[in-house]
């Protein structure tokens, strides 16, 4: 029991233990964590294509005076990891922990948590780092709130932050980071500098990928790099999640370091190929679109239900999700010279309908089969 | 006794019987060690849960089997109190959170943060990892959903997620881009067709192939609705033959009728007459939704090739008009007064 409060033989016990078991322990943990946790962006200027919004907050970070900041844009273009990358630049490893308070849509976010939690953080002094650490890291005198997934937060919770965020602003930096910027409500939006994360350009994308499968060991197909960014439409997690996802399928879970010779042999017959990509990502094989589009060319009317509602069934029996049928079938037909333009307004406004549909929770099998047989009786010139 | 859909369920990935191609997958990300989260997708029959059952216990051994059921209670912020029941083993759990309605975020958020902030307590398991199961995904709300989307990625050395869905329209784009989509296709016919020729082997039941054939068809590729009419079929006969008759399921009967009624006479009478019968069914708990498609598919064989594309038309727009709307018999009685007017409207025209 004397042990117990003898705090340095504790430590010490503790660290004899650890030494033993860490080693393995760590390795474990980076085996099993998703590539998206491995490979977030470590400092500001690893961040991929938003040079805009990097040059602006390396040029903030020059000056130690950090406005609010309001990131928004689509998902899976790295506003979180920019934010999170920022705090370590600012802050270096044992400051971040008192000095940035996440909370994101898991926490409880409520109007009282606004007043309670992120008051009494606001609130709190601030530590003061020793000399030495402050060589390493600028340290600036303020602390950072980040608030992940905004938009989600209620519109009460959002106005208690207003005053919040004036009050003390001497001590305190907020980061609101949102998917849709137009559910942050004006007062809020106003107090903060934006920045808008876009969507990332093909070419960044892919680099990134390709250095990712790089360092990973695994071997893309010529062409499947490409896939995987037209699959994930500029979702760069989406990319990275498909491409760990594929290297699992094929196999590719060894860490490298072992026998490099064997290692080769094995890789050339495992690549990740498109298809495998196109299979995960859920992507619908072009025959069957295509067998659809033909079953709704126009012939005389009995037919084209008989063969409409005959591939839509099997379509739905298959487990193909409606809302990427939804998708193909838009690009298939829109993109088809063959048919009018008079008639493709009209079809548009179909896949707008059901696209509502959908996402209300209808019936898939019942939508589908309404909007082939609608824009197949269009396409008949009716 | 336990139900064939019960008994001759397969237990693991080697038992499987069709799609090879995903049990095989399955396996390998199980063996991996590196197990990521899944969206698993298809319609329901298409044998999703048993194919998860056989992943976990690929995962962890047979301990997964010994499960009991845990009822607890939540509370919300404003201090309403809410029961659970949680289908639980030493290394998973088992939730469908939409059982709590509109709250289903409190559980989210507490549940998940529970067992992704305590490790694994059995030192020999096998994984380091517990899974989550969650049912029905597809229906919670976004809220909850939101509420996954960090603990997912936080959490993810202590905690694996697999979410079953019957369609992926309704999981949001961030969840979709954190998970593996796996899609279980239902079976074809021909694959139903030796799964009830396995299972009544099984059973000692002679062999009927035509009987087999048609039970396959008429369970519209759902194999737990054909396992289910085949052992109705073995029940209520006792010499079962090529041509014995397939007894249609209780409701199924009662919309046929229906459908029947709604093409003899086009009244507003017929309306009031055939108001009762859905009403029976609404408060027998079919969905609102399969009645609709039921009777429209139905009704759809029975008229002409030039209104078919119409009714369908019909049958989408009060089927969102169900699901947006708040009384279901509202817009079943006027899918049936629509579909009236449009057949008597056609039937005027053809006589002049």
């Amino acid at each position: 029991m004397a042990n117990f409060f003898d705090i340095k033989a504790r430590k010490e016990a503790a660290a004899a233990n650890g030494s033993s078991s860490k080693a393995p322990a760590t390795k474990e943990t980076t085996r099993s964590q998703p590539w998206v946790e491995k490979y977030r962006p470590k400092s500001l200027s690893d961040v991929t294509a938003q040079d805009h919004t990097i040059t602006v907050l390396q040029r903030t970070l020059q000056s130690s005076n950090l406005p609010h900041m309001l990131f928004y844009g689509p998902p899976g273009t790295g506003k979180t990891s920019t934010v999170l990358a920022l705090a370590k630049e600012l802050y270096g490893p044992e400051l971040i922990k008192t000095r940035v308070l996440e909370l994101n849509a898991s926490d409880e976010r409520g109007i009282s948590i606004v007043r309670e939690k992120v008051k009494d953080f606001a609130r709190m002094q601030l530590s003061n780092p020793s000399a030495e650490y402050r060589t390493r890291y600028p340290c600036p005198p303020y602390k950072i709130i980040v608030l992940d997934e905004a938009d989600s937060m209620t519109q009460d919770a959002q106005s208690a932050l207003r005053r919040t965020m004036e009050t003390y602003s001497k001590i305190t930096r907020f980061c609101l980071i949102c998917n849709y910027v137009t559910r942050i409500i004006d007062p809020l939006a106003s107090r903060c500098s934006k920045f808008r994360f876009k969507s990332l350009d093909q070419g960044n994308a892919k680099k990134r990928v390709e250095g990712i499968a790089d360092m990973e060991g695994v071997k893309l197909e010529d062409g499947a790099a490409d896939a995987l960014i037209k699959c994930s439409e500029g979702d760069l997690r989406k990319a990275i999640t498909f491409l760990q996802s594929a290297a699992r399928l094929v196999g590719e879970t060894q860490v490298k370091g072992d026998d490099e010779d064997a290692m080769d042999v094995d890789h050339d017959a495992k690549m990740v190929t498109v298809k495998i990509v196109e299979d995960i990502a859920g992507v619908i094989p072009e025959k069957t679109i295509e067998g659809l589009v033909k079953a709704m060319q126009p012939r005389s009317k009995g037919l084209v239900y008989e063969a409409v509602a005959n591939v839509v069934t099997d379509m739905i029996a298959d487990g193909w999700s409606a809302t990427q049928v939804i998708a193909q079938l838009y690009q298939s037909i829109i993109y088809n010279e063959a048919i009018p333009d008079i008639q493709k307004n009209k079809i548009v406004l179909l896949f707008s309908e059901s696209d509502k549909r959908l996402v209300d929770g209808s019936d898939e099998h019942l939508t589908i089969l309404d909007l082939a047989l609608r824009t197949s009786n269009i396409m008949a010139g009716a | 006794m336990a139900l064939l859909v019960d008994k001759h369920r397969p237990r693991s990935l080697d038992q499987l019987s069709y799609h090879p191609d995903l049990s095989a997958r399955l396996r390998s990300l199980a063996q991996s060690g590196d197990f990521p989260h899944l969206l698993v997708y298809g319609p329901s029959g298409a044998g999703k849960k048993t194919r998860i059952v056989a992943t976990l216990k690929e995962l962890y051994g047979p301990g997964v089997e010994k499960i009991k059921i845990d009822s607890r209670v939540f509370q919300t912020t404003s201090n309403r109190k809410l029961e659970f029941n949680i289908v639980a083993s030493i290394y998973h759990l088992e939730i469908t959170p939409s059982d709590v309605g509109t709250y289903d975020r409190v559980v989210v958020q507490d549940l998940l943060k529970e067992v992704a902030q305590t490790q694994q307590v059995d030192q020999s398991a096998r994984q380091r990892f517990k899974v989550v199961v969650i049912n029905e995904a597809d229906h919670l709300t976004r809220d909850a959903q939101a509420a996954l989307r960090r603990t997912m990625e936080k959490y993810s050395p202590n905690l694996r997620l697999i979410l079953v869905a019957n369609s992926t329209a309704n999981i949001i784009a961030p969840i979709r881009s954190r998970t593996l989509l796996v899609r279980v296709a239902a079976p074809t016919e021909a694959e139903i067709c030796d799964v009830l020729a396995k299972s009544g082997k099984k059973e000692g039941w002679p062999l009927a192939n035509e009987l087999n054939m048609r039970i396959a068809k008429e369970s519209g590729r759902n194999l737990r609705r054909a396992l289910l009419m085949y052992e109705a079929v073995h029940a209520q006969n006792e010499k079962v033959t090529d041509t014995t008759p397939i007894p249609p399921p209780d409701w199924d009967a009662l919309i046929g009728q229906v459908a029947k009624e709604i093409m003899e006479e086009h009244s507003p009478a017929r309306i009031l007459q055939v108001r009762a019968k859905l009403y029976d069914l609404l408060t027998h708990c079919i969905p609102p939704t399969t009645i609709l498609k039921t009777l429209t598919f139905k009704l759809v064989e029975m008229i002409d090739d030039a209104l078919k594309a119409d009714i369908i038309k019909w049958a989408a727009f009060y089927e969102h008009r169900i699901r947006t709307g708040t009384k279901v018999i509202f817009h079943l009685e006027a899918f049936v007064a629509k579909f009236m007017r449009i057949l008597e409207e056609y039937l005027m025209n053809m006589d002049f």
